[in-house]
């Protein structure tokens, strides 16, 4: 009895403890992202271990396999010019657009938000069937309006660089709303009086942008890249749809390679080795970014 | 608690209702992944034959048309071989019945009756439905298909000077002189004539399987090899520097982005009424018969050119698979010999609109092929007589790598950065070398 009240009370005094309460609400999703995430991505490893057939264990050697394929360092460069440059073009896009929102008068703003928004609800593998049309050989809209004015008609997915721009393009329009977003939050939060402040002290448009707006955007604009980044690089359904990873596998990135290498090629665990080449990169950018984001939030 | 009249009856009633609806699906269940046919009601009369047989044999039926579009029916081969869980019975084109014969039920029991009342299938679907002197699927007549030339009569005799319909005939019996100078030369000047005439000729160098088929035959007739039977890597030779030299010169004359054309940008090039000529079988044709009957009646299935090593026809023949983790084999087997008799077979090829090719060479002589039309004749010369070798990408390379070769686009890509990307063909061998070591690895 005594023994079972001390009991009781220890656990008692555990839930009291608010690490304990937060641990508990937290289980259902840690189990989940065990189920979903972790549970995977340690099969992945195993997978990436096998040798083609699956019958015996090889150690890391699909992985100095991987590092003599000259498709494979194509796919490693192509990956990076796609996130980097789409994740650019997204954020700059992004700013812009959520600057002009945000001086839009607060009676039409709401119109304006959720007609910018449309190409990020729409499902990509949806919208980007709709690029494919645009780009089509036969039908393609854009030349239609390019032979109209008299231009020549563009290749859009059959020439290597034209291909690497659509996917891009795509990308950027689907991925661009969610930056503007982000950054309208951002900008509806910094203080009215600091603008005021700066403009008694005569500062111009581009002082009050470099000092005020920028500075206090910094941190949603870092946290924005990253995740931006790490979803671009592995992004998929836009590549996949658009190109399937040609001309010449020029527009290859890592999930679209991983897969054609995997399932279509039957070749289980070199895919999965491909696929496993984003955790390193992605870690890396993620430890530089975060890092920045303590040390701000540290100081600040 | 007595029992009244009127309960007995109820009961009884209900009794017999159990039984019966027992016995309707005393067979069990089968689920069936039939390949999704281009050719409109080709579905339709593979469902009515399906359920015809459920009926008979109390099966409780359940098909899916699995699109080829997008590689999805790979997807779903791969995907449940990896998962030892799907269909019991699944389409399987081309290599993949052969690349997956170690998932496969071994059907020589439903096969040797089968060759028994047909005669043997033809030499090209024994190859790859045969592995290790066992059959490991059954040759299917639904999507087996041809993609010979498909092109425009009007452009052909206004541009080329070539009337498509004296060199083969309505008939299905070529005129002899007209064929023999039928050669991929003569392609690539009628390619020229057509494309400087502003309607060029389609054909891909995708990464899809008209593409890969397609260029394969074009890499058979110049007899460039890239690995051989025993899987040796074949691919530097003087032949395959005469291919690719072909393919680049004839990539001039097609339209810029072939290089990214899939299996319905074909179809699509010639219903626009933009092109001359595509490779692929009649299913542009169909469409074209329910959309556009005017360009329907232009245009004219025939054989593929002669290159120095022969006359190629790029083929795809179909195979049925049962998994050995289906859980209904015996109802999959009654199924495929049911599918595989010559009345069925006749009705897939009729409501294909002779797309299907029967896969056993004394069941080719139905009408359907010489009757077809507008123009009538139109698929007389469809399927594969006289002098025709049918193609397949890959070949002789053993199933393994034949399998990535083609799934990858070996082939194509090689085209694609000799002819597009303008790299020297010594190191477009070299890529391509590669690239087979680690297809050929364990």
């Amino acid at each position: 009895m005594l023994e079972g009240g001390r009991g009781g009370a220890g656990l008692r005094r555990m839930l009291r403890r608010k690490s304990a309460i937060a641990f508990l609400m937290s289980l259902p999703l840690i189990l989940v992202i065990a189920l979903l995430v972790l549970y995977p991505a340690v099969y992945a490893f195993y997978l990436a271990m096998l040798n083609k057939s699956m019958e015996r264990f090889v150690g890391l050697a699909n992985f100095s396999f991987l590092f003599k394929r000259e498709t494979f360092w194509m796919v490693v460069k192509q990956s990076i010019i796609f996130a980097v440059t789409a994740v650019f073009f997204k954020a700059l896009i992004g700013f812009l657009v959520a600057h002009f929102v945000h001086n839009v008068p607060a009676k039409g703003q709401r119109k304006w938000r959720g007609m910018l928004l449309i190409p990020w609800v729409i499902p990509p593998a949806m919208s980007t069937l709709a690029w494919l049309w645009l780009f089509d050989p036969s039908y393609s809209a854009f030349n239609w309006l390019l032979q109209r004015a008299g231009a020549e008609a563009v290749p859009w997915l059959g020439d290597p660089y034209w291909a690497r721009f659509a996917v891009i393009l795509v990308n950027v329009w689907f991925g661009a709303p969610f930056f503007m977003i982000m950054y309208l939050a951002a900008l509806k939060s910094v203080p009215e009086q600091l603008y005021e402040a700066a403009a008694i002290d005569g500062a111009n448009w581009f002082q009050k942008m470099w000092y005020i707006t920028l500075p206090m955007m910094r941190n949603i604009i870092a946290i924005t890249v990253l995740f931006s980044l790490i979803v671009t690089f592995a992004n998929f359904d836009i590549v996949r749809v658009l190109t399937a990873g040609g001309p010449i596998d020029q527009t290859h990135v890592f999930a679209t390679w991983a897969f054609k290498i995997g399932i279509e090629s039957n070749d289980i665990p070199l895919g999965a080795c491909v696929s496993l080449f984003m955790v390193p990169l992605l870690a890396i950018a993620a430890v530089f970014i975060l890092r920045d984001v303590n040390r701000r939030g540290v100081e600040g | 608690m007595g029992w009244s009249r009127r309960r007995f009856a109820t009961a009884a009633t209900g009794l017999t209702a159990a039984v019966w609806v027992r016995g309707a699906r005393a067979a069990g269940s089968l689920r069936v992944g039939f390949w999704d046919h281009w050719v409109p009601g080709a579905n339709e009369a593979l469902t009515k034959l399906c359920e015809s047989w459920a009926q008979r044999e109390r099966v409780d039926l359940k098909i899916d048309f699995i699109t080829s579009q997008g590689n999805k029916l790979l997807l779903t081969i791969a995907s449940e071989a990896q998962a030892r869980s799907g269909h019991d019975l699944l389409s399987l084109p081309l290599w993949y019945a052969a690349g997956y014969a170690a998932h496969l039920e071994t059907l020589d029991d439903v096969m040797q009756p089968l060759l028994g009342q047909h005669g043997a299938v033809v030499p090209v679907v024994e190859y790859l439905g045969k592995q290790a002197g066992r059959w490991i699927a059954v040759p299917a007549t639904a999507g087996s298909q041809m993609k010979g030339p498909c092109a425009r009569i009007d452009l052909f005799r206004r541009h080329v000077g070539l009337d498509l319909t004296a060199m083969y005939p309505a008939s299905g019996q070529p005129d002899k002189a007209l064929a023999d100078k039928w050669t991929w030369d003569t392609l690539l000047l009628a390619a020229e004539k057509l494309h400087k005439a502003g309607v060029p000729m389609g054909i891909g160098f995708g990464g899809t399987s008209d593409s890969v088929d397609s260029v394969g035959a074009i890499f058979a007739a110049h007899s460039a090899q890239l690995v051989s039977s025993k899987g040796d890597i074949t691919v530097d030779s003087d032949a395959t520097r005469q291919a690719l030299e072909y393919c680049r010169r004839l990539a001039q004359f097609l339209p810029p982005d072939v290089y990214a054309w899939d299996d319905a940008a074909n179809n699509k090039w010639l219903l626009s009424g933009k092109g001359s000529l595509i490779m692929n079988p009649p299913s542009a044709w169909a469409v074209s018969r329910r959309d556009n009957p005017k360009l329907a009646e232009q245009l004219w299935t025939f054989p593929a050119p002669r290159g120095p090593k022969g006359r190629f026809l790029p083929g795809l023949p179909y195979y049925w698979g049962v998994w050995k983790f289906a859980k209904n084999k015996s109802a999959a087997r009654s199924l495929l010999t049911f599918l595989s008799q010559r009345t069925a077979i006749e009705q897939l090829v009729q409501a294909s609109g002779g797309f299907d090719i029967p896969p056993y060479a004394r069941l080719r002589d139905f009408k359907v092929w010489t009757e077809a039309g507008p123009p009538k004749g139109t698929l007389a010369n469809y399927v594969p007589r006289d002098d025709q070798i049918v193609s397949i990408a890959g070949a002789p390379a053993p199933p393994a790598i034949a399998t990535q070769m083609y799934t990858q686009a070996l082939m194509t890509k090689m085209v694609a950065r000799y002819a597009q990307g303008k790299e020297p063909s010594g190191k477009v061998i070299g890529w391509a070398a590669s690239e087979l070591e680690g297809y050929a690895r364990a």
